[in-house]
């Protein structure tokens, strides 16, 4: 059995309505109430509905997570919240723009090391590239931390996006 | 035409829905941008509107307009500075779970972000401290939005709303919407689960040492909960602690009640808590106040609780059971089930629970010294509830040792008699609130109790109540310090009492006269009677003002870091404070 104290991480999928402010709201919440934040992810996925959904990675003991998740709950414009981390096995991905600049051998490695990871180069020039590279967070990572000798100069990642398995919806 | 005809102003609109709505009085303060919301009140007499002297006396009169009446509270003011000085007011309520819905003006749609005069982003301001909050863009919008704003204020757990409505919406013309056509997805769920109330029950029955432990969630649930209550716990004949905000829900007099648990509960029901094998939550939530020490808080007890707010489950406390729902409909099941399976508390062992928890009350915790030389501020409120109950009284506090006095001391047999800033601890509210309790029962008997130094947050309001013929009567116990802060400085801070002392106070009875109002004095204890029989006879606002003794303190206490069995029953105990407890800077005042 987990200790009551042990830090835990969890993907929670949020459903809100999209509208001003809600993402205020769930941000206040968690600055507020002294929550982390480790990804936040949010973006319209039904325009029918009007609905938006965001993503939260974040951590705390299993007293806090169950705190995170019913006081999203309390929100207003908030319909659904799931802890897909609990709920059942689920799939989350990111995608990240890295950008390495250099010459010579190194160039050439960052590129053989992008073909290792499957990440795209979407942008070239004589002194950079810039790499389009999805997967787990962890793999993000990982494709990060190896450019770094090789000229690493800069780094834009979506945050965490994640989805349960199987054929059920949220 | 046709069409044209079914428009009309945002301000109407406001107007139309507020009465669609149920709402008879509107506290509240004109400005700027509202000006067109005032001049559509001026036309019409449906809607009573009460002038307050400032815009935070207007929320907390709408809390105690709605505490007493269980019905939803109304203010209304301008932008910027009026709206913003409704923050404490609305903290107030979104704390003590009270049910209101604030109108704000705000500048025309196409000046906001503009630091616009009397500009302030009030949904931004406002937005941890209400339940919820709109900002209507069109005034086609305005009516569905007034009316879930007041579906929000009052369903699942009660908490201000506030609607801000730039000018030009109000100014605007739109269509009307009745309330029936209102959509809402904001559905709380009130019926607990069938389940899960058969298993509390269960639970119940089986216990040896149990105590209910009721809070403010009864009273919101309305009156007959607190009816349901009454009767499930005499049922099973189990002890009754009540919080601060739980004060009413059950009768003071009736002797299962063990009075008031917490900080400064009375012996029995802390000691109760400590030592029971069961502890059944109604409608409250483990507030830092009420527990004490968290690792030593009721430590051989299995925990029912029973709330609205799932977030209130767990949150402070790890529960075994929870049962979530509206409390009257969980009460009702609850009895049912019990009646069903025709449950029996286990006799023997709650007749030796009882001996256990008598023997507690015969400490008689709330005994004080008594003088004849000075008046002990318990002696005035002894004398206050006796010579006052026949009246049935609505009492309301300001904050401090008054108001824990108060609560120790005043005795209510009925729900929504009773209203005091328990979880923001607001001073200030006391007046205003006592001005929205008269507001809602002209004829009744209002008292705010109060001391001398919460009194002058509000005491602007003294003007409001003789405006409106309010006769709110405003009984201050005067021991010249902010009695609690020096109580705390006397015994944690080595009595070094850092500007709780105000050197300079007004003449009350002379303020009172100032305002219109009737000012009266007791010095001696032989004139405490007298002030108050003659502060009942009349008919208009009075101040009393009581010169209590300064260096009274308010026990029994749990000293902050302690637990529940290590109260401080009186002076007598040398009262120790260690600052190293183990949990150090982790604890709360």
């Amino acid at each position: 059995m987990s200790n009551e104290q042990d830090i835990e991480r969890h993907t929670i999928a949020v459903l809100v309505a999209n509208e001003a402010g809600v993402l205020a709201r769930v941000i206040g919440l968690f600055s507020g109430r002294g929550y982390n934040i480790e990804s936040l992810t949010v973006a319209e996925t039904d325009t029918k509905e009007n609905l938006s959904r965001i993503t939260i990675v974040t951590s705390g003991t299993k007293m806090i997570v169950e705190q995170i998740k019913n006081q999203l709950r309390r929100l207003v414009p908030i319909y659904k919240v799931a802890d897909l981390t609990t709920d059942g096995p689920h799939v989350s991905r990111e995608l990240a723009l890295v950008k390495v600049a250099g010459s010579g051998e190194k160039r050439v490695e960052s590129l053989r090391i992008a073909d290792i990871f499957r990440a795209n180069v979407i942008d070239s020039t004589n002194e950079s590239f810039v790499f389009e590279v999805v997967g787990a967070t962890e793999k993000v990572d990982a494709f990060i931390k190896l450019m770094e000798p090789l000229g690493l100069v800069d780094v834009s990642r979506t945050g965490v996006a994640a989805i349960a398995r199987g054929a059920n919806a949220l | 035409m046709a069409q044209h005809d079914t428009q009309m102003t945002g301000a109407e609109i406001l107007l139309k829905a507020l009465v669609d709505q149920g709402v008879e009085v509107i506290f509240g303060y004109p400005g700027g941008v509202v000006l067109p919301i005032y001049d559509e009140l001026f036309k019409q007499n449906r809607l009573r509107h009460i002038l307050v002297r400032h815009e935070q006396a207007a929320v907390h009169a709408a809390e105690g307009y709605a505490r007493s009446t269980g019905r939803v509270g109304c203010v209304l003011v301008t932008s910027g500075p009026g709206a913003t000085n409704t923050i404490t007011g609305l903290t107030d309520a979104l704390m003590d779970s009270v049910p209101l819905v604030c109108i704000t003006g705000q500048v025309p749609t196409n000046l906001i972000g503009n630091d616009a005069f009397q500009e302030a982003d009030i949904v931004g301001i406002t937005r941890p401290c209400t339940k919820h909050n709109y900002l209507v863009k069109k005034a086609d919008d305005l009516a569905r939005t007034v009316h879930e704003a007041f579906h929000v204020a009052k369903s699942g757990r009660p908490g201000p709303v506030v609607v801000d409505l730039p000018k030009d919406v109000i100014t605007g013309r739109g269509e009307y919407q009745p309330p029936s056509r209102m959509k809402t997805k904001y559905k709380p769920q009130v019926k607990g689960d069938l389940k899960a109330i058969e298993k509390a029950v269960e639970m119940i029955a089986a216990a040896k040492k149990p105590i209910f432990y009721v809070g403010g969630g009864v009273v919101n649930s309305g009156v007959a909960a607190c009816q349901l209550l009454t009767q499930l716990v005499r049922m099973t004949g189990y002890p009754c602690t009540q919080t601060l905000m739980g004060l009413g829900a059950f009768p003071a007099s009736d002797p299962l009640s063990v009075g008031m648990l917490g900080m400064h509960g009375t012996y029995e029901a802390n000691l109760a808590m400590h030592g029971s094998d069961l502890i059944i939550n109604v409608g409250a939530r483990f507030d830092d106040r009420i527990t004490g020490r968290l690792k030593d808080f009721a430590p051989t007890a299995k925990k029912i609780h029973i709330d609205i707010d799932p977030s209130s489950i767990n949150k402070n406390v790890m529960v075994d059971h929870a049962v979530v729902g509206d409390a009257a409909h969980i009460l009702e099941d609850m009895i049912k089930v019990w009646k069903a399976k025709q449950c029996r508390p286990h006799e023997k062992a709650l007749k030796e629970w009882w001996a256990t928890i008598e023997g507690w009350r015969g400490r008689n915790c709330l005994h004080y010294e008594n003088s004849n030389k000075i008046i002990k501020p318990q002696y005035a409120i002894q004398r206050l509830y006796e010579l006052t109950k026949y009246k049935n009284p609505y009492i309301t506090t300001e904050v401090g040792q008054h108001q824990m006095w108060t609560a120790q001391h005043f005795k209510f047999e009925q729900p929504c008699h009773w209203m005091t800033s328990g979880g923001l601890g607001t001073m200030g509210y006391g007046l205003p609130s006592a001005m929205g309790v008269q507001v809602a029962h002209p004829g009744a008997l209002v008292i705010d109790i109060a001391g001398e130094s919460s009194i002058q947050m509000n005491i602007q309001e003294m003007a409001t109540l003789c405006q409106h013929r309010l006769p709110v009567k405003v009984f201050i116990l005067n021991n010249q310090y902010m009695g609690m802060v020096r109580q705390w400085q006397e015994l944690i801070h080595g009595g070094r009492y850092s500007e709780s002392h105000m050197e300079h106070h007004p003449d009350f009875v002379k303020l009172a006269d100032a305002f219109g109002a009737v000012g009266l004095r007791a010095t001696k204890p032989s004139e405490v009677d007298d002030v108050i029989k003659e502060m009942i006879s009349v008919d208009r606002p009075v101040i009393v003002d009581v010169r209590t003794d300064a260096s009274e303190n308010c026990f029994p206490m749990i000293m902050p870091g302690m637990a529940h069995n290590e109260m401080v029953l009186g002076p007598e105990e040398n009262v120790k404070v260690e600052p190293g407890s183990d949990e150090g800077g982790m604890v709360l005042v």
